[in-house]
């Protein structure tokens, strides 16, 4: 059984629909990336699941337990927030104290001057103290305790962010952007620890995030949400190499996907070039023809299948990218390559591109897959005829 | 660091210390006068120096002839009390304001606004009628309770509660927090520098104010530092200005001294540098 799952959550800011429909579930100690361009409404999303915002309908499960009327401190989860929200007056110390304390002293042992003199309640605050202390180690924190978020940088910060939300075994570990105000070196060596952390701790976490190599390189699955709806929700590897939709193409991957217009016959055939690929299903004659950068090869001129013409080179160390326009319909393709095959181009020679016929995806109008345009020996031995 | 003393330097220079004398000018003659006697400060000419020093007499004067202890802790008692009511009532209201969403907010602004327009003298005649009519009039009740809520401290924590991080307050709400927790222990700690300004606009204010306490205070015993100047000045002193001059200055001093005390945080919190990261 899934310890947390979201079902149909809608909502809408003034008559815009932001979330349209939103189901997930995730298995225990499943590490989820939320993954969407700015304004998807993934932050709304787990605004949502936090108990910071109210859907307009939708049910949200946690362990088991249907939380969408709880408050937000009722619902045991723990959020890490893009800018940390430390208290700035308390030390990181009692920053990671604060839910502890919530949770185990009654409000009248929380009170100044008199709580002290409360039985249990000295008991308790040490307690909370070793807690404190043991989840410093384990974060490699304990010699920042007594210093003010005002005095720490953003990695630290971001590491005391993390420790206050872990302190009190959440059910769900929600993660709003938290690598985003970190230097970019810092970001990717954050990335491994935090993935590290999720291990050892083994709570479902959802993890938001604009970065699509932040999602791919950490989590189990990746959702990948636009325009308020989860288009496809997979593992990483098949994220990229088996986009459902034609917006989860061309946002995964980077250099972006090459996608280009083209139209099938009765038969479902679709004639590019030299290329001949079978297609089925539903939707009209005009399809999109879907092919990543790197199963693009560059043949010389007369002997490949699409005639073309470099527009330019970018060099990128390990690999070079050649933008090049096809002759037939004018659009730019984007080739990988290795900086040897791209040795000797110029910008304005005509040159020859092959397509890797297994690796071509073809999307209906409306931005679905079409199913045959998965790699079948069939599609293989049309597009050699 | 050393500027040069360039001739703007010199004139910007000249004209603030002109400025500023001018405002400190009526100040530096009450000290003057508060120790020269009688005939010093009836004689024709005009001297800041006192000719014979006089300040033991008068300030002498000035605390036996009145009960000055008196009139000083009354000033503080309901100086205290009103700024500790207002910060209570204006605290919550305006992280309400500034950090929740219901119906009423925009009513609820527009009738602040209207509020920081109305002044207490337009209100002052019904709210009389109003103490008599429950018989608190000579009381500390009668000056506190009109001043309990300031229009004007909700206006100021508003504009200061939001330019505090939203994610602060999401994050207290995940930790456990009460709405009420989240008011006593993240908004009000780091509302220091703004309740800080707010305590001085709300003592100097209250204690300087006669107006009020003119109209509802007769008894001497529950009279404010300047209502008892003036009962000082009817009963006792007469054309005694020396005397005069001399409880006035004890009556201003402490307002000087807490104003100096407290200048930076003054200056931070009108500023609103307060909270960042």
């Amino acid at each position: 059984m899934s310890v947390f799952a979201l079902s149909d959550i809608r909502k809408s800011f003034a008559g815009n629909a932001i979330l349209k429909g939103v189901s997930l579930e995730a298995e225990a100690g499943e590490f989820i990336a939320l993954v969407g361009p700015s304004g998807c409404g993934k932050s709304t999303l787990l605004r949502i699941v936090a108990g910071l915002d109210h859907a307009d309908s939708g049910e949200i499960h946690i362990g088991g337990r249907e939380v969408s009327q709880l408050r937000a401190a009722d619902r045991n989860v723990a959020m890490v927030f893009q800018s940390y929200a430390l208290y700035p007056h308390l030390t990181a110390g009692q920053n990671i104290a604060v839910p502890l304390a919530m949770r185990k002293l009654s409000s009248a042992q929380r009170l100044p001057f008199i709580g002290p003199m409360l039985p249990g309640q000295r008991q308790i605050c040490a307690d909370i103290q070793r807690q404190v202390a043991a989840m410093a180690v384990s974060l490699k924190i304990d010699h920042l305790l007594d210093r003010k978020p005002g005095q720490m940088s953003g990695g630290q910060r971001q590491r005391v962010a993390l420790a206050r939300a872990m302190v009190r075994d959440p059910s769900v570990f929600l993660m709003d952007e938290p690598l985003s105000n970190l230097d970019a070196n810092l970001r990717v060596h954050a990335r491994g620890e935090i993935v590290e952390l999720h291990r050892r701790a083994g709570v479902p976490t959802l993890y938001v995030t604009h970065d699509q190599s932040e999602a791919l390189s950490m989590a189990d699955r990746v959702a990948v949400m636009i325009g308020g709806n989860l288009l496809q929700i997979a593992a990483p590897q098949v994220i990229y190499d088996d986009p459902s939709h034609v917006e989860v193409a061309r946002f995964i991957g980077q250099p972006r996907i090459n996608l280009l217009p083209t139209v099938r016959d009765a038969q479902g055939i679709v004639q590019f070039g030299t290329l001949r690929l079978a297609s089925e299903g539903h939707g009209g004659a005009n399809v999109t023809l879907g092919i990543r950068p790197e199963f693009v090869q560059l043949r010389a001129q007369g002997q490949g299948m699409l005639a073309a013409r470099v527009e330019r080179l970018e060099f990128l160390g390990s690999e070079v990218i050649v933008f090049a326009k096809l002759a037939v319909i004018g659009e730019t393709v984007l080739a990988k390559v290795t900086p040897l095959e791209a040795r000797g181009l110029i910008a304005g020679q005509p040159i020859d591109l092959n397509l890797d016929a297994a690796r071509i995806m073809l999307f209906a109008e409306d931005g679905q897959r079409l199913p045959s345009a998965r790699v079948t020996a069939a599609v293989r031995e049309i597009a050699h005829v | 660091m050393t500027q040069s003393w360039t001739f703007g330097r010199v004139f910007r220079l000249t004209l603030l210390i002109l400025g500023a004398l001018m405002f400190l000018a009526p100040y530096i003659f009450m000290i003057s006068t508060a120790g020269k006697d009688q005939s010093d400060i009836f004689s024709a000419s005009l001297s800041l120096i006192p000719q014979h020093f006089a300040y033991m007499a008068n300030f002498t004067k000035a605390l036996t002839r009145v009960s000055m202890p008196n009139l000083l802790l009354n000033g503080v008692i309901v100086c205290g009390l009103i700024l500790v009511l207002q910060v209570v009532v204006a605290v919550p209201c305006a992280y309400a304001m500034a950090k929740l969403k219901f119906a009423a907010a925009r009513i609820l602004m527009a009738v602040v606004m209207l509020g920081l327009l109305v002044p207490i003298h337009a209100t002052a005649l019904p709210l009389y009628v109003a103490f008599d009519k429950l018989a608190l009039l000579n009381s500390y009740a009668v000056l506190v309770a009109p001043f309990s809520i300031s229009v004007f401290g909700i206006f100021l924590f508003l504009q200061f509660f939001r330019a505090m991080p939203d994610d602060l307050i999401h994050a207290a709400r995940l930790d456990g927090m009460s709405e009420a927790g989240i008011v006593a222990r993240v908004i009000v700690p780091n509302a220091w520098p703004a309740v800080t300004a707010f305590a001085i606009f709300s003592v100097v204010a209250h204690w300087n104010d006669l107006f009020w306490p003119l109209i509802v205070v007769t008894n001497q015993s529950y009279a404010t530092p300047p209502l008892g100047l003036l009962f000082f000045r009817a009963a006792e002193a007469g054309d005694d200005y020396g005397a005069l001059m001399a409880a006035t200055l004890i009556i201003t001093l402490p307002l000087v001294i807490a104003f100096l005390l407290a200048q930076k945080r003054f200056v931070e919190g009108i500023t609103m540098t307060g909270l960042k990261g």
